[in-house]
């Protein structure tokens, strides 16, 4: 559903990324993980068509949440949501309202996004992406703002999305998050991808990435009671 | 909203055809003709494309101080303007003013999208345009103070203060072309700049040109605030303000921002040409109080009144 080959992402001239050999089919949720400034950011912008190596990407078909975005202006929340109509050039209010249901914005709609809380704000950036329908959703930190239980509640959502065909890519430092619920965690180190394999498997490798002691599970640590 | 500032305008339209140093009412016919409805009509265009570009510079930065007079390109103008004071064209040849301060700002606006065009971003057109206005005005200075005689210098520190008094039909003819063109080319840019207010990338992941909206929209303000500055001055605070009285109005969108400020623009503008008019029949003065003066003294306390509600890091 999205792929991407290249010897090298390059960003300002420098090499970002090195060998990268990635695809993700539909119906799939991808977590891609790793220290700070091992490319993972990279990996997205080149995946959003936004760096040359990326190609041009069919914008209602592939949408972007960047890394802290935010609105300049003091927009409703309803106005930001249906921002992700423009690449269809319609104004259907139907995807924008499944979309704020979807976030949980039904009581917020007409408030302004510069005067809700930051775990609010990104919920409303959250509903832009699913107001485009689209079906590869590429998003960078989508719970850095937010507190545990509504980042599980976003992290199940997007599961959900996942689940009925979609294909989610996921930027995560919460490595509990990516384990619980990714069905698969790419790990970069250095602009290299050295693990790509189902959240059971992934640990070892994504430890030492993270230059975690062997056989420590950062998990169960931050993890709500189960249900 | 956009009905009631049509009405706005038509009024203020009227109005601004029914005064003046004539006397209030239905002036002689060669009066109205000659004198009035070229100004009110040049009041109403630059007044509008002020307004409007403001929006659209404000909403394509991302930044509630941006301002037509950014770019430059009304310095330009002004430039063209005393080149021809300074070397008497005006004098043989009265519209060598407007033509020379199109040319300027037609001048300014190539070099600013020259050195804007290969990676145009907010931040680089916002040097390129810093970089343009610190040009014209340091050629303006030279210019100044080369002038030949003392009675050219004050003529065009006069000039340069802005006012829309003795504009014929010439004038309007000169400028209302590139204005009207300008205009339309600006108000088309409203989804690209509603995509804008997330940021550059997210606005490029929405399928947005960004590039090629920064390059329209400083294109579009060059040709209507340029041909505005060639008739009529430099005119301030108008491009700054209007957007920020109208977002309470009409919501933050910069894309619903646009025909509004187009026409509050051009009613802020016919209303300052007004009380220009009407101050000399009122207050003991010798001569009208110069337009752009008069809109700077406006503009500045609402400048404040604003400062004082943008919260930090936002766009108030």
């Amino acid at each position: 559903m999205i792929a991407l080959t290249a010897a090298e992402v390059r960003l300002d001239g420098r090499a970002v990324l090195h060998d990268i050999a990635f695809s993700a089919p539909a119906g799939q949720m991808v977590a891609l993980c790793g220290p700070n400034g091992s490319g993972k950011s990279t990996l997205l912008r080149a995946l959003a068509g936004l760096l040359p190596e990326g190609g041009t990407p069919d914008p209602r078909h592939v949408a972007y949440l960047p890394q802290g975005a935010r609105c300049a202006w003091g927009m409703t929340v309803a106005e930001v949501a249906a921002l992700g109509r423009i690449p269809h050039g319609d104004t259907n209010p139907e995807p924008v309202e499944r979309a704020l249901l979807a976030c949980g914005l039904d009581g917020l709609r007409g408030q302004r996004v510069d005067r809700i809380s930051g775990g609010q704000a990104r919920r409303a950036m959250l509903a832009r992406v699913l107001a485009t329908d689209a079906q590869v959703l590429l998003l960078d930190e989508p719970t850095a703002d937010l507190d545990p239980s509504a980042a599980h509640e976003m992290m199940a959502l997007l599961r959900g999305l996942a689940r009925r065909g979609g294909c989610v890519l996921v930027v995560l430092h919460a490595l509990d998050l990516a384990l619980r619920y990714a069905d698969r965690v790419v790990v970069l180190c250095h602009g290299r991808i050295v693990a790509d394999a189902p959240p059971e498997t992934v640990l070892p490798a994504a430890a030492a990435a993270f230059g975690l002691p062997w056989g420590v599970d950062p998990s169960p640590r931050l993890l709500p009671p189960g249900p | 909203m956009i009905r009631l500032l049509a009405v706005a305008v038509a009024l203020l339209f009227v109005t601004s055809l029914l005064t003046g140093a004539a006397g209030l009412g239905v002036p002689d016919p060669l009066i109205l003709w000659q004198i009035r409805l070229p100004r009110a009509a040049l009041a109403a265009l630059v007044g509008g494309a002020l307004g409007l570009s403001g929006a659209v510079l404000q909403g394509a930065l991302r930044n509630p101080l941006a301002d037509p007079g950014l770019l430059g390109i009304g310095g330009c103008a002004a430039l063209g303007a005393v080149v021809a004071f300074y070397w008497g064209l005006s004098a043989v040849f009265a519209p060598a003013l407007p033509l020379a301060g199109l040319a300027g700002a037609a001048l300014g606006s190539a070099f600013l999208l020259g050195f804007a065009g290969r990676a145009a971003s907010g931040p680089s057109l916002i040097l390129a345009g810093v970089a343009v206005s610190a040009l014209a005005a340091a050629l303006l200075a030279l210019a100044l103070t080369l002038a030949p005689n003392p009675f050219a210098l004050a003529e065009i520190t006069f000039w340069l203060m802005g006012g829309l008094e003795d504009r014929t039909l010439t004038h309007l003819l000169l400028a209302a072309g590139p204005i009207v063109l300008g205009c339309g080319v600006l108000l088309r840019l409203g989804r690209g700049l509603d995509g804008l207010a997330l940021g550059e990338a997210v606005a490029a992941s929405l399928g947005v040109p960004v590039a090629r909206t920064l390059r329209v929209a400083a294109a579009g303000v060059a040709l209507a605030v340029g041909a505005g500055a060639a008739v009529a001055g430099g005119i301030g605070f108008v491009g700054l303000v209007v957007p920020h009285l109208l977002r309470p109005v009409v919501g933050q969108r910069p894309s619903a921002l646009l025909a509004p400020s187009l026409l509050g623009g051009a009613a802020l503008l016919l209303a300052a040409d007004l009380l220009a008019r009407v101050a000399p029949l009122l207050l003991p003065l010798q001569q009208e109080p110069r337009l752009g003066v008069l809109t700077a003294l406006l503009g500045a306390p609402f400048l404040v009144r604003i400062a004082r509600r943008v919260a930090p890091g936002g766009a108030g």
